[in-house]
C-alpha cells in the first residue's frame, strides 16, 4: 500500500517536471518567442548535447570547486557550529558576528578575494565555502543547543564524560539539522561557485555563460542553467538518500525502522 | 531467572546514601522555587528503601540529587562515602519518564549503561554482538518484552518502555538502584509480576535500593524501609521499617498486619498533604 503510494508519489514529480518542459515548449512556439530571449527547452538540449565535449572540462571545474568549498564549508561550519552549540557563552557572544558575517552580500566578497589571491579557483572555492557555512553552524547550533536535558541526563547518570555525551546523545541528535543544512548549503555552495566564476575566472560554468550571453549565444546561457540545476538536484539527491538512512529515527519511517 | 545478571564483588560497609539537611531550590531570586526542605536521610548499604509522598513533593529531587544530576543548594549528600557522580557509585536509574534514545533499537537503549559505564565500556565492542546481547535479551525476557529487541521505542507503549527503562536500569547490575516509579504505567498484574522480579533480584545481589512509588502495597511488598514525605516543599515526616519475611507474594498484601500498615502510612500520607481524613473519604 505504502509502496504503491510512494511510486505514485515519484510519478507524479516526474510528470510535474516533463510537464513543465512540455509547457515551455508549446508556449514558446504558440507565442512566437525568440530563441535570443527565451529558447525552448529542446534548442537548449540540443545545444547541450552539441556542445557538452566543449561543456565538460566547465562541468568537472565547477563541480570540483563547488565540493571543495561544500566540504571546507562544512567541515568549518560543523567545528563552530558544535563549538556554539555545546558553550552557552560561545553561543551568546559569537552569534551577532556570523549574523553580521552572513547578511553580507557575497558579491561584494567576491573582488575582495580577487584581490588577495587573484582571479581563478580559489575565489571560487572560498565564495562558496562562506556561502554554504552558515546554514550549517546554524543548524549544527541549534540542534545541540536544543538536545532534551532528559536525554543527556540519562547518560549524565551513568557518569558518561562530556564527550561521552557529545558523541551518544549530541552527534545522533543534530543529525536530522545536519542533513537539513546539507541540502540547503550545497545548492548555496553552487551559487557562490558560479557567482565568482562569472565575475573573476576563465573556467567554470559560471564563465562559460557569461561569455555566452556576450555573445548573444542564449541557448548555451540556458544550458548553462540546466547543468547547474541538474548538478544540484543530483547531489541533493545523493543527501537525501544518505539522510533516510541516518536520520530515519527522527521521522518514524517505517522502513528505517525494519531495517 | 536472575541468570542475566552475574554475581557481584561484595564491597560495602557503612551508608550508602547520607542526605545531612540537604535542600534544593530551583531557579533563583524571584523566580525561586523551593523543590526539597532540608532533608536528612541515612541509608544503609543493601537497604530496600521506599519514598512515597505526595505529588510535588520532592521524591524525583531525592533521586536526581542521588544520583548527582543536582547539586544540593544547601546542606551535604554523600554517597558510597563520597560527592555523588555516578562514575564512583555504579549508580542505575530509571527515570520517572522512561526516556529512551530515539535512534537506538530498544535492545541498543538498555545496553547503553554498559557501553558508558566502567569496567563494561571496554569490553563493550567485543562483546556487545554475543555476551552483552544476550543479557539485555535475557534481561528483556524477564519483563516481558521477548521479541520487542530491535524495535525503535516509539514503537512500544507507554508501559513497555517503562519495562525497558527498568531493564536499563538494571543491566550494568549497579549497587545502587534509583527507581523513580517504575511500574506506574503498567496494569496490576504486569505490576506484581515485576514486583517478584525485582525482588529476586535484590535478594540475590543486595543492591542498595532506593524506590519513588505512589503505590502502599507496592512500597509494602518491596521495601525493607518507607519513609514518608510531606507535601511540597517536602521533608521526610515519618521512616518505618518493613519486616514482613522474605521473599515475600502478593497473598501477602491481603493479610491483616500488611493491610494496618498500609492504612497507618495512608493516614500519615493524607496528613502530609494537608488535608483531613474527612476530605479524603
Ligand atoms: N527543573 C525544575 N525547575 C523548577 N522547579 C522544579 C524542577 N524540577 C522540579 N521542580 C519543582 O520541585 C518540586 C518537586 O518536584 P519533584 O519532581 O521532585 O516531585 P515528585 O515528588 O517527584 O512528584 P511526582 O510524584 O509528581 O513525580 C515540584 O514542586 C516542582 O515544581
Ligand atoms: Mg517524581
Amino acid at each position: 500500500m505504502t509502496d504503491f503510494a510512494a511510486v505514485r508519489r515519484k510519478l507524479w514529480a516526474v510528470v510535474l517536471i516533463v510537464g513543465f518542459f512540455a509547457l515551455w515548449e508549446v508556449l514558446c512556439l504558440a507565442l512566437g518567442v525568440s530563441d535570443l530571449v527565451l529558447p525552448r527547452p529542446s534548442q537548449v538540449f540540443a545545444t547541450l548535447f552539441e556542445r557538452l565535449p566543449i561543456l565538460w572540462p566547465h562541468i568537472l571545474q565547477t563541480l570540483m570547486t563547488t565540493m571543495i568549498g561544500f566540504v571546507g564549508g562544512v567541515v568549518i561550519g560543523v567545528a563552530i557550529g558544535a563549538l556554539i552549540g555545546v558553550s552557552k557563552v560561545a553561543y551568546d557572544t559569537a552569534y551577532p558576528l556570523l549574523i553580521g558575517f552572513s547578511s553580507i552580500p557575497k558579491v561584494a566578497v567576491v573582488p575582495i578575494f580577487v584581490l588577495w589571491f587573484g582571479s581563478g579557483t580559489v575565489p571560487a572555492v572560498l565564495t562558496s565555502l562562506i556561502i554554504c557555512f552558515f546554514p550549517i553552524v546554524v543548524n549544527v547550533a541549534t540542534g545541540l543547543a536544543t538536545t532534551e536535558p532528559e536525554l543527556e541526563d540519562v547518560l549524565k547518570a551513568l557518569g558518561a564524560s562530556k564527550f561521552d555525551i557529545l558523541w551518544n546523545v549530541g552527534l545522533p541528535r543534530v543529525m536530522p539539522f545536519f542533513f537539513a543544512a546539507l541540502k540547503v548549503s550545497i545548492t548555496y555552495a553552487f551559487v557562490g561557485t558560479v557567482l565568482a566564476e562569472t565575475v573573476a575566472s576563465n573556467r567554470g560554468v559560471g564563465n562559460v555563460m557569461m561569455s555566452a550571453s556576450s555573445n548573444f549565444d542564449v541557448p548555451l546561457v540556458f544550458a548553462g542553467l540546466f547543468i547547474l540545476a541538474a548538478l544540484g538536484v543530483a547531489l541533493y539527491v545523493a543527501f537525501s538518500l544518505i539522510e533516510r538512512r541516518v536520520t530515519g529515527w527522527a521521522t518514524r519511517r517505517d522502513d528505517f525502522a525494519a531495517a | 531467572m536472575t541468570d542475566a545478571l552475574m554475581p557481584l564483588s561484595p564491597a560495602r560497609g557503612g551508608a550508602a546514601i547520607d542526605l545531612s539537611q540537604a535542600a534544593v531550590i530551583f531557579g533563583r531570586g524571584a523566580k525561586a522555587t523551593r523543590a526539597l526542605q532540608p532533608t536528612t536521610l541515612r541509608i544503609n548499604d543493601g537497604e530496600f528503601v521506599a519514598l512515597v509522598g505526595p505529588s510535588g513533593c520532592g521524591k524525583s529531587t531525592i533521586l536526581k540529587l542521588v544520583s548527582g544530576l543536582i547539586a544540593p543548594s544547601g546542606g551535604v549528600v554523600v554517597v558510597g562515602g563520597r560527592e555523588p557522580s555516578a562514575k564512583a557509585a555504579r549508580i542505575g536509574m530509571a527515570f520517572q519518564n522512561p526516556t529512551m534514545l530515539p535512534w537506538l533499537t530498544v535492545e541498543q537503549n538498555v545496553m547503553l549503561p554498559l557501553k558508558i559505564v566502567r569496567p563494561f565500556r571496554s569490553e563493550y565492542r567485543a562483546k556487545r554482538k554475543t555476551e552483552f546481547r544476550d543479557r539485555a535479551h535475557a534481561l528483556l525476557d524477564q519483563v516481558g518484552l521477548k521479541g520487542f529487541a530491535a524495535k525503535y521505542p516509539w514503537q512500544l507503549s507507554g508501559g513497555m518502555l517503562q519495562r525497558a527503562n527498568l531493564c536499563r536500569a538494571l543491566i550494568h547490575e549497579p549497587r545502587l538502584l534509583l527507581l523513580d516509579e517504575p511500574f506506574g504505567a503498567l496494569d496490576q498484574f504486569t505490576r506484581e509480576e515485576l514486583w517478584g522480579v525485582l525482588q529476586d533480584l535484590w535478594l540475590l545481589h543486595r543492591p542498595t535500593v532506593l524506590l519513588v512509588t505512589h503505590d502502599l502495597k507496592e512500597a509494602g511488598y518491596l521495601a525493607s524501609r518507607i519513609c514518608v514525605m510531606s507535601a511540597r516543599p517536602g521533608r521526610i515526616l515519618d521512616d518505618s521499617p518493613v519486616e514482613f519475611p522474605r521473599p515475600r507474594t502478593v497473598a501477602m498484601t491481603f493479610e491483616p498486619d500488611f493491610v494496618a500498615l498500609n492504612q497507618r502510612l495512608r493516614a500519615r500520607i493524607v496528613e502530609a498533604r494537608g488535608g483531613s481524613e474527612e476530605l479524603a473519604r
